[in-house]
């Protein structure tokens, strides 16, 4: 009796444990709703969304977040467009080409990477990175999108590195194999049978480096620029949603129109990533891997 | 028996704790965010001088400030602007009389890279600038490169100053660069040799260049005689002439000794 009694005990705490972390989720979700919505009772949702100017202190004031929405989806986008190809691949070499000892340095020499804390990132690309690109391409400023999506490229490959090497790490050898039996090469084998066989979990490895770069804060207020327009460059000044609400945040009104637009900023933010997740979650689970039968 | 001795302690010393703050002096100062960073730090070594003293300090706008000092829910509202015709009106009708003190100077300085050749700037070529109108250094003298506007975030006192001073309720045209605090201002402008920004008096430093604005260079004293033109005074409201430990702490933010030597470190221009 005693024993069982133990054994429910432990079932309820390791069940209070487990959805600790969701209750807390959930919790500062209906916080960031309950701050955020009243705004939508001085500006429509699609005035809001659409709105071409952000002026939140003028009189009177403009809550437009187009501009800044565009600027976090094109620095995500072009990030992404540096980090897969080199994540990717990266992971390929390490899993299939890289012999066991080079593996074994290369490997956490890369998810090293990720242990940079952002603001170094962001301090290397103000400091190092803003000045090469003015006097290299002869631009008006150093600080703009194609900085911001470089930095965070760094800091995007170790998460997709990472993952994508240990979904094609673990693609079954029987496959591998009877692609090299029939006589295809390594390459055709790596192209037409392994990353095929992976693609659920190195597409999930791009979504998941891709969710954290459309939320970074830190590096985008510190190399973004900034200027809160669609820009017509790559090279032209942005600001991504997070930017503005790390630099906004501080000093506006408690509870004011401001806040409250800066919260809502929040939540387009927090859809953006929840929507990267469920895709995440769909791909891993529609293109699972099952056994050898199914490529 | 020890165990008693022992829950009896503990309950003195709680009932001590909860007692004493009651007993000390409060002072509630609420108001404008510019001032707020000199009034903590005031606040800060007038408490440790007066520990039996305590203060509380908030935010919220120097709106809200004086709106508190006229509902009577605050002893000192800090204001970055002088009280209106309108809030004078409605403190008299409640039978308020705010006293205003003059606590320091907010000077903003345009700022240039060291290797840019401008000097001079005008008001109004300022605002062209920050409007987006002129986009060429050449326009104004200068080299012919394009101009890199860098600004402060909406919110920043500094900024507002800009906008009253310099844009006159125009606005600062969606291209600016935005940096949330002087500091990345001054590192911005010092690492592009196109750029132009504002900082605060007290950020100035060799990696940047001050532009005069109308001939009239920024210092203390062009601040204080008032030809320097973009400065505003900071003021202390209290209700009704100062009594108690309210006059105390006013006495000590003009001290030219003691206040007023935080108000340099903090970046603000001195009374004296």
């Amino acid at each position: 009796m005693n024993r069982l009694l133990k054994e429910r005990l432990m079932r309820y705490v390791f069940f209070t444990v487990a959805t600790a972390s969701i209750t807390i989720l959930l919790l500062i979700v209906a916080f960031l709703f309950r701050e955020g919505l009243p705004i939508f009772s001085k500006v429509s949702i699609s005035d809001f969304i659409f709105g071409k100017y952000w002026y939140p202190t003028s009189d009177p004031p403009d809550f437009g977040i187009f501009a800044l929405i565009s600027a976090s989806v094109l620095v995500t986008v072009v990030s992404a467009a540096m980090s897969v190809p080199l994540g990717v691949m990266t992971a390929v070499y390490l899993a299939e080409i890289a012999s066991f000892r080079i593996r074994e340095i290369v490997k956490p020499l890369v998810e090293l990477l990720a242990a940079l804390p952002s603001v170094v990132i962001g301090f290397f690309g103000m400091v190092v990175v803003a000045p090469f690109l003015q006097d290299v391409f002869g631009i008006a400023t150093g600080l703009n999108l194609f900085n911001a999506a470089l930095m965070l490229a760094f800091m995007a490959i170790p998460t997709i590195c990472s993952i994508s090497e240990d979904a094609i790490y673990s693609v079954p050898t029987s496959l591998k194999e009877a692609s090299l039996a029939l006589g295809a090469t390594r390459l055709e084998t790596i192209i037409r049978v392994v990353l095929p066989a992976s693609a659920s979990g190195v597409s999930t490895a791009i979504i998941l480096g891709m969710s954290r770069a459309i939320g970074e804060t830190m590096v985008v207020l510190m190399v973004a620029g900034g200027a809160a327009m669609v820009p017509e460059s790559l090279f032209d000044p942005v600001r991504p949603l997070p930017a503005s609400i790390a630099a906004e945040m501080a000093e506006a009104p408690f509870r004011g129109d401001h806040y409250y637009a800066l919260f809502a900023t929040g939540i387009v933010l927090f859809l953006f990533t929840f929507m990267f997740n469920l895709i995440a979650d769909h791909i891993a689970h529609k293109y699972k891997q099952t056994g050898e039968a199914s490529l | 028996m020890k165990r008693l001795a022992c829950l009896s302690f503990i309950f003195i010393i709680t009932c001590a704790l909860t007692i004493s703050p009651a007993l000390a002096e409060n002072i509630v100062i609420k108001g404008s965010t510019t001032v707020l960073p000199v009034t903590q730090k005031i606040a800060e070594a007038y408490m440790k001088d007066n520990p039996d003293v305590s203060i509380s300090l908030s935010g919220g706008g120097s709106g809200n400030g004086i709106k508190a000092i006229i509902d009577g829910a605050t002893d000192i509202a800090d204001s970055s602007r002088f009280i209106k015709d309108k809030e004078i009106k409605l403190a008299v009708e409640k039978g308020v009389y705010p006293v205003p003190f003059a606590v320091a100077y907010d000077c903003i300085v345009p700022v240039v890279h060291p290797g840019n050749p401008i000097q001079d700037l005008s008001m109004s070529q300022l605002k062209d600038i920050y409007m987006g109108k002129i986009r060429n250094w050449k326009k104004v003298g200068g080299p012919d490169r394009k101009i890199v506007v860098v600004s402060r975030d909406t919110s920043s006192g500094t900024y507002e100053v800009w906008e009253e001073k310099i844009m006159k309720k125009e606005r600062v045209f969606p291209g600016a660069l935005l940096q949330a605090s002087s500091g990345s201002v001054s590192q911005a402008v010092s690492k592009n040799k196109n750029a132009i920004g504002y900082v605060g008096i007290g950020y100035l430093n060799n990696t940047i260049k001050a532009v005069t604005v109308n001939n009239v260079s920024a210092s203390v004293e062009t601040t204080l005689d008032g030809s320097f033109p973009i400065s505003r005074a900071l003021f202390m409201f209290t209700k009704g002439w100062p009594t108690g430990e309210v006059s105390k702490f006013i006495n000590y933010v003009t001290n030219p000794g003691k206040g007023q030597k935080l108000v340099k470190e903090v970046g603000f221009v001195p009374l004296y």
